[in-house]
């Protein structure tokens, strides 16, 4: 073949391959672009401390949103990271070579995939059903189990990073095995294990269609952990398909700080304990 | 070990690891729980509508009639107008990252693109309504009518909320989903096989088009069956830009509903159990859709490299 | 006070590929004892049946006795032997998590031990003993990866006297070490068979002499020749001892 019409073909295909990516990244700066400039004029103090008003009137916030988030976030953490944790300690300390494992690693790839509302639909017959109302426990509960099989895969690659050396030497030690793992296996991995989480805090921290008829929503502050509770995606959610003006300003400053919140949590995550030497 | 010795293990030692096998095999509990629990609820729209739930096209709660062919309609166009567009775009920026990029630009950029999957679906969904849905109504809408308006899919008002609108947004939702496992898949790729084609006097891109990407080409393949996973149950964002209406309609630019969508908007609304039975039965389907696809989608993905044999111990 | 140990028909596998082929062997206490001999001839095997590490890896397997002061190992809970039969790594594998001072009372402390006071004796102690102590007394604080090799090395010793095993067993520990490193780990094996009986392998003839009181060599997973180090590297009973000495092979 000719050399020049090579020579020309690499260059085009580079090409090719750059405005790809710029196209991918049109959309990232647009829409934090818009939610920069549409939610920054709409924030304000009030934002944060006020209740949501009636119907469209100005001066509404999303206090209880915000904080609903955080109970639901917290909730779903609570239970998520200790069953993920311990389900990855079996895959990497006491069985990593047998069926099990292989089946189980598999099942957790493929719950990663399981399309969100699934999961409210099963705690909605399973728990708001049962329970006779929607509640944050309810909620919580839904991104508890988004968040699993997120924390099983980071914390096993973390865990696997750890040398053999290091458990040699804990059991040379005359340390049992479960203590060995507890006290320093998982210090060794904490970093990365940290980082695991976090990203899968700042995944369920944007998650509204678990939420719809779990928590389902709420325009007063719940008094319990055992009723509708409040949340940023779903409020935003609400307030964008509202008919009115004031609410979709509102919608755009929950939407800014929603992405603040997953933003700050991925930068921390990545770059804060990015040291993924052990 | 052999028997005839005794390896005993403190009680606190056998009590973690019960523990933590009861983790790991409480996740494979939860899926077919998962599986069960919607399955149960399910059964009365599965008994009454059998097979005809999913070829009927009237969906009208008030008659108790219930067919899903509207949704499945919707969701199935969207998905693979997303996943037209988002796979080319996806493997170019994988190609550019993994193989043309130098090291810094890499993390800069690659963290830009995660990025894109880290925004939640919702604030997709309100620019979708403010910004996306706008521009298509006023500006390519008319001017893909214009232009190719001879083909069925194209014609029609200009609306902005559409499959036009449903199918952009899920592909920008999972363009990082296709672009994260082509470059792990190619990053598996032995560099062996790059030096052996530069060696022979390849230009970079023959050596990607001979050494790289015959390689990778079944952990992309899964790559952009996970994508197509992400794009069918993606929910909010096509909520609130497809138009809600459980039509049947050629063009792209005509409201439609998805699966996800419908469920999103009737589920606290079902008045009485065979609706909500109904809805649940479309989760179903959704699920074991999700289920098969990324069944297949992971065996291919660990086919290249990275799967589950994991390290050596010693 | 060392403890004696006696082996006895001792074979291990890897799966299938028998690495250890009917040891029998006497090991006296406060005797530093040399193993020796080609690489792969199951030498870390060995040590590692002795502390029954090995057998915490998937597919292994042993036979055969081992004895320490008149009680079969075997009989044993392997996390109470191991607190009697310490080891140190070929590559210093101090705890990264770990501060100096944690690294060393790690045993004690994740065993039960509170006392602060105590801990701290405890740890002055063992550094003294790995003749550490004056080089880190004033950052114990500071992460145990912080130390260059020898030192780490020397950490490691340091946190297996801690938890005062009686037996020491050493697989190669100063052939990650520079040649001033080497001398301070072989001054102190000498220092310290006062106390232990430490089984020491090595790849180096020269080290072996220096500090071994018998030494035994190992070819192909059996035990050939075993006796004082003097009688070994003079007067070598069996052909394949001299052969390997003299550098005919491995
Ligand atoms: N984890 C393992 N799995 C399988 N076979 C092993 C393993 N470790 C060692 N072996 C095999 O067992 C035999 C003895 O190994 P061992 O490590 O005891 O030798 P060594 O004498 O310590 O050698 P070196 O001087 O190189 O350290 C070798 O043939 C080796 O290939
Ligand atoms: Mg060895």
């Amino acid at each position: 073949m000719n050399d020049i019409f090579r020579k020309y073909q690499n260059w085009l295909m580079l090409i090719v391959f750059i405005i790809a990516t710029i196209i991918a990244l049109i959309p990232l700066f647009g829409v934090l672009g818009y939610v920069l400039k549409n939610g920054l004029s709409a924030l304000n103090i009030q934002f944060f401390i006020n209740l949501p008003k009636a119907m469209g009137l100005p001066g509404g916030g999303m206090a209880n949103a915000i904080v609903g988030t955080l109970i639901m976030v917290l909730i779903a953490s609570l239970i998520g990271i200790p069953i993920g944790i311990l389900a990855a300690i079996y895959l990497t300390e006491y069985d990593r070579h047998s069926w099990l494992s292989t089946v189980v690693r598999f099942a957790t790839d493929v719950l990663t995939g399981i399309p969100s509302i699934i999961v409210g639909i099963v705690i909605y017959t399973a728990v708001v059903l049962k329970m006779g109302n929607f509640s944050a426990l309810a909620g919580g509960l839904a991104l508890a189990i988004i968040m699993i099989p997120l924390i099983i895969r980071s914390t096993e690659e973390m865990l696997k990073l750890v040398s053999h050396s290091i458990r040699e030497a804990g059991y040379a030690l005359g340390i049992s095995k479960g203590k060995t793992i507890l006290k320093i296996v998982l210090p060794t991995a904490a970093k990365g294990i940290i980082t695991g989480a976090m990203l899968a805090v700042a995944r369920v921290a944007g998650e509204t269609a678990p939420l719809l008829f779990t928590a389902l929503g709420n325009q007063y502050w719940a008094r319990s952990l055992n009723e509708p509770i409040a949340s940023l995606p779903v409020q935003i959610f609400q307030y964008a398909t509202s008919p009115y003006k004031e609410w979709h300003q509102l919608a755009w400053a929950g939407s800014l700080v929603l992405i603040l919140m997953v933003i700050i949590l991925n930068l921390v995550a990545r770059f804060a304990f990015r040291s993924r030497s052990i | 070990m052999s028997k005839q010795y005794k390896l005993t293990a403190s009680l606190g030692d056998q009590i973690l690891r019960l523990l933590t096998l009861s983790m790991a095999i409480g996740v494979l509990v939860l899926m077919v729980w998962m599986g069960w629990q919607m399955f149960d609820t399910a059964r009365p729209s599965i008994q009454r509508f059998g097979l005809g739930f999913i070829t009927s096209r009237v969906w009208d709660p008030v008659k108790e009639q219930f067919g899903a062919l509207p949704f499945i309609y919707g969701t199935l166009v969207t998905s693979f107008l997303a996943l037209l567009l988002a796979a080319p775009i996806g493997l170019g920026v994988a190609i550019f990252l993994n193989e043309m990029a130098e090291s810094r630009f890499r993390a800069v950029v690659g963290f830009l693109v995660e990025m894109l999957a880290a925004i939640p679906s919702v604030v997709y969904g309100l620019w979708g309504i403010f910004v996306l849905a706008p521009w298509l109504k006023t500006t390519v809408e008319p001017g893909l009518a214009k232009w190719l308006g001879f083909i069925p899919l194209f014609q029609g008002t200009p609306v902005g909320f559409g499959m036009l609108a449903g199918g952009l947004i899920l592909a920008v939702m999972i363009l990082p989903t296709i672009a994260a496992i082509s470059r792990e898949v190619m990053a598996a790729v032995p560099n062996m096989q790059r030096e052996a084609a530069l060696a022979l006097g390849a230009t970079k891109w023959e050596m990607i088009r001979v050494a790289v990407l015959p390689y990778a080409k079944s952990g992309i393949m899964g790559g952009i069956m996970l994508g197509l996973g992400r794009a069918l149950g993606e929910t909010m964002a096509v909520t609130m830009v497809i138009g809600n209406r459980p039509d049947i309609l050629a063009s792209l630019f005509a409201p439609a509903y998805s699966m996800a969508a419908v469920i999103a908007n009737e589920f606290t609304e079902a008045t009485y159990d065979l609706y909500l039975s109904a809805l649940v039965e479309i989760g179903l389907i959704l699920f074991g859709i999700t289920l098969v696809l990324n069944f297949f989608a992971r065996l291919l993905v660990w086919s290249v490299g990275r799967g589950p044999k994991g390290g050596s111990i010693v | 006070m060392g403890h004696t140990l006696s082996v006895r028909q001792l074979e291990a596998w890897y799966g299938s590929n028998q690495t250890l082929k009917g040891i029998n062997m006497e090991i006296a206490s406060n005797h530093v004892t040399a193993i020796i001999g080609p690489s792969g001839c199951g030498k870390s095997t060995f040590v590692r049946c002795i502390n029954r590490m090995h057998e915490t890896l998937p597919g292994s397997k042993v036979k055969g006795e081992i004895i320490l002061d008149g009680e079969s190992i075997y009989e044993q809970d392997p996390v109470v032997l191991r607190k009697m039969v310490g080891m140190v790594f070929q590559k210093p594998n101090p705890f990264p998590s770990m501060s100096i001072y944690e690294n060393v009372v790690a045993g004690v402390r994740l065993n039960g031990m509170r006392n602060k006071k105590t801990l701290q004796d405890i740890a002055e102690k063992s550094l003294r003993m790995a003749a550490l102590w004056d080089e880190v007394k004033d950052r114990l604080n500071y992460s145990g990866m912080s130390l260059s090799g020898g030192q780490q090395q020397r950490l490691c010793i340091a946190r297996a006297l801690a938890v005062e095993p009686s037996v020491l067993l050493m697989d190669e520990p100063a052939s990650a070490l520079d040649p001033i490193a080497t001398m301070h780990i072989e001054g102190l094996v000498r220092q310290l068979k006062e106390d232990y009986t430490i089984l020491i392998v090595t790849h180096n003839m020269q080290q072996a002499a220096r500090i071994a009181d018998s030494t035994a060599f190992f070819l192909n997973g059996e035990l050939v020749e075993h006796g004082p180090t003097s009688e070994i590297f003079t007067n070598p009973n069996d052909k394949r001892t001299e052969d390997y000495i003299t550098g005919r092979f491995g």
